[in-house]
């Protein structure tokens, strides 16, 4: 049953990202990158890992994939142009993909694992617990470090896009909340006595 | 985990300043207090080198070998913080001037910084990544800070995707790394290499080698150096030229004793290649250079040229070599920055190198100071910069690579051609020559002097670093 599944997943991961390259729409490949995401997801399930799929399913396919297909919508450009253009260096494209080819397989073909490695290897997945579980534990305690120093990571980002490209505009009209709640009747309305035929 | 925490107290008591003073900054939105939070941002740096400095003993291991605080990261340390601060320091006029002095510039150079910490103390392949990330993503930011000139966003940009390159590399490197070894700490990876080299370790150690050879711009990973040095704003090129060079040459050293001791042979001849070709494209680039800025581009290439000799020699003697031509190269670095900082004419900073004929006419003592800068730079004898580059080449010639050390001297000699131009125009240039006026800072003028003394003063003792950079080029490779 497992084997099934696994093809079932595997099969619609791989013809995913086949149509993902290939679609003529850009629209339709997100929406086909969303199934592969899926399938993906189908897989970590499959491993025993489901907090992994969960993270795939809602941050790939919910933040990341809505993203894509906002930027695809907003953005006016031809990718079949795009691809005309991709075309002409398809022969250098191949060239580099038998390359690295290659290289797999030397890497693939002199793999031997290390006596000394398997022993350094960390045991880390602990039977007795639930995998988020121990994920959490190794996220939050041995990585701690790591974790915060990620989070600083994103917070120097986050300073830079608004170092690069906030504007203060002096003459830009903003809410002002105090403003708005001291408004009383007294202030906000005039009467005036609007004689007939002229304006004010 | 409080033991921990107390082992990297001086990074953490930097990045929370930072947060606080950014959070101080955001609820006040005011960029006047940028300056007042800038000298203070230098006062907290030049703390803690003290503290670090003065008080950190033997070495400290915490977050499972993920982070050491040994001598040797303390030296560098301390290296790193100094120059920060200085260049902080020099930076406050030029950047108020030119109306660049955001608050966010104190902050993320503090930021970079904590980066750069974590580089030195990196004791797992994860922790050197994260630093290395904190601390260039701080530095594209920087680079592009002057957002209207094309030039200012073409540096921030080309440093950006050339460094995102870089930084895949050394990710391929680690990943092979971690496959083969089967751990991402380097006191794993060490007993995993000792006991057998396979061929996928050392594939990894070439691109880990790549990735870090960019940081330190070493040729044939120059390229993105002059035009980010040119283009960016002065007080930060003064910036990518010491701090962040210090950190990445640690970390090299680092990684190549700590994590590939037992592989010395096999990254010897990686460092003595790049070694060589950097000196000599160092020495050959920079002659045409008009652009003061880009000139010090080539220069910092040639001077990391040096500094790898002492590396490519694996031996204690070569760390300690490459630990003191990084403290004097820093130095004369800052003194050297201070005196571009200070070239402008009618108010407006000049670049080029024509503007400073016969400047010994106008300003005696700045031209003498930048005489013995640029004397010390090209290693002329009674001058500290001598002794870094004899330091190296005789732990490239003791550690069997004599013929590196007779190229070194020899790139020593070309590249002296360009420093000696500037002096021959400082005395003996044309007269004609509208030239600079104006650059009164006693702020500059007191970096550039203090440097130059020390160029000339230490020869005596070179004030401890030596000794202080023996004992920790030592504790790195026990």
């Amino acid at each position: 049953m497992a084997i099934i599944a696994f093809y079932l997943f595997a099969i619609s991961l791989i013809a995913g990202g086949l149509l993902t390259v290939i679609s003529r729409s850009p629209v339709h490949s997100v929406l086909w990158l969303i199934l592969s995401f899926l399938s993906a997801a189908g897989l970590f399930v499959l491993l025993g890992a489901e907090f992994v799929a969960m993270l795939l399913v809602i941050v790939y396919v919910g933040a990341v994939a809505v993203l894509f297909l906002f930027v695809v919508m907003m953005l006016d450009v031809d990718f079949a142009e795009l691809k005309a253009e991709m075309a002409k260096y398809m022969p250098l494209a191949l060239l580099i993909g038998l390359v690295i080819l290659m290289q797999f397989i030397i890497v693939f073909g002199a793999w031997e694992i290390n006596p000394a490695a398997e022993f350094l290897r960390a045991q880390i997945v602990p039977l007795d617990r639930h995998n988020t579980e121990a994920l959490g534990l190794i996220l939050y305690d041995q990585y701690f470090l790591l974790f915060q120093l990620a989070g600083l990571i994103l917070l120097v980002a986050m300073i830079g896009a608004i170092v690069l490209t906030l504007r203060h505009r002096p003459n830009v009209k903003r809410q002002d909340v105090v403003a708005q709640m001291m408004r009383d009747p007294a202030k906000a309305v005039e009467l005036l006595d609007v004689k007939p035929g002229q304006g004010l | 985990m409080s033991a921990d925490l107390i082992i990297i107290l001086p990074e953490l008591l930097l990045s929370l300043f930072a947060l606080l003073s950014l959070l101080f900054a955001v609820y006040t939105s005011k960029d006047g207090i940028a300056s007042a939070m800038l000298w203070l941002t230098s006062a907290v740096l030049i703390i803690l080198a003290c503290w670090i400095g003065l008080t950190g003993t033997g070495t400290n291991i915490a977050f499972d070998g993920m982070f050491i605080d040994d001598g040797f990261s303390r030296f560098a340390k301390v290296a790193i913080l100094l120059a920060a601060a200085a260049i902080l320091a020099m930076g406050e006029a030029y950047m108020t001037a030119k109306g660049l002095l955001r608050f966010e510039y104190p902050v993320l150079v503090a930021l970079s910084v904590v980066g750069m910490m974590m580089m030195v103390s990196a004791g797992d392949l994860m922790a050197l990544y994260m630093g290395l990330e904190l601390q260039s993503l701080a530095l594209y930011v920087i680079a592009a800070l002057r957002r209207d000139s094309i030039k200012s966003t073409e540096a921030g940009l080309k440093y950006f995707v050339l460094g995102a390159l870089s930084s895949g590399m050394l990710l391929y490197g680690a990943s092979l790394v971690y496959g083969y070894a089967g751990t991402t700490v380097f006191s794993g990876i060490v007993q995993v290499a000792n006991h057998d080299i396979s061929m996928g370790l050392l594939f990894g150690l070439v691109f880990l080698m790549a990735g870090l050879a960019f940081k330190i711009s070493a040729v044939p990973f120059h390229m993105w150096t002059p035009d980010v040095y040119e283009g960016s704003p002065t007080p930060v090129t003064a910036f990518f030229a010491t701090a962040p060079k210090v950190a990445a040459m640690a970390l090299f050293a680092r990684v190549l004793h700590d994590a590939f001791g037992a592989a010395t042979a096999d990254w010897r001849q990686i460092m003595a290649l790049l070694s060589i070709l950097s000196m000599f494209l160092g020495a050959f680039a920079a002659i045409g250079q008009t652009n003061i800025k880009r000139l010090m581009a080539y220069s910092s290439i040639a001077h990391m040229g040096y500094a790898l000799m002492g590396l490519a020699a694996g031996t204690v003697l070569g760390v300690q070599a490459m630990l003191v031509y990084m403290a004097i190269y820093v130095t004369m670095n800052v003194g050297t920055f201070a005196f571009i900082l200070m070239m402008e004419k009618d108010g407006q900073p000049v670049v080029n190198i024509e503007s400073l004929s016969m400047y010994s006419r106008r300003e005696p003592g700045k031209a003498l100071a930048m005489l013995v800068l640029l004397f010390s730079m090209a290693g002329v004898p009674p001058m500290l910069g001598f002794f870094g580059k004899f330091y190296v080449l005789k732990a490239a010639f003791e550690g069997g690579l004599a013929w590196l050390a007779v190229a070194g001297a020899v790139a020593s000699v070309i590249g002296a051609y360009y420093y000696l131009r500037i002096v021959y125009l400082m005395y003996f240039g044309d007269p004609a020559e509208e030239g600079l006026n104006g650059g009164q800072s006693p702020v500059l003028w007191m970096f550039l002097i203090g440097s130059a003394i020390i160029m000339l003063a230490g020869v005596v003792n070179m004030f401890g670093v030596d000794a202080a950079a023996a004992s920790a080029a030592a504790t790195l490779l026990d």
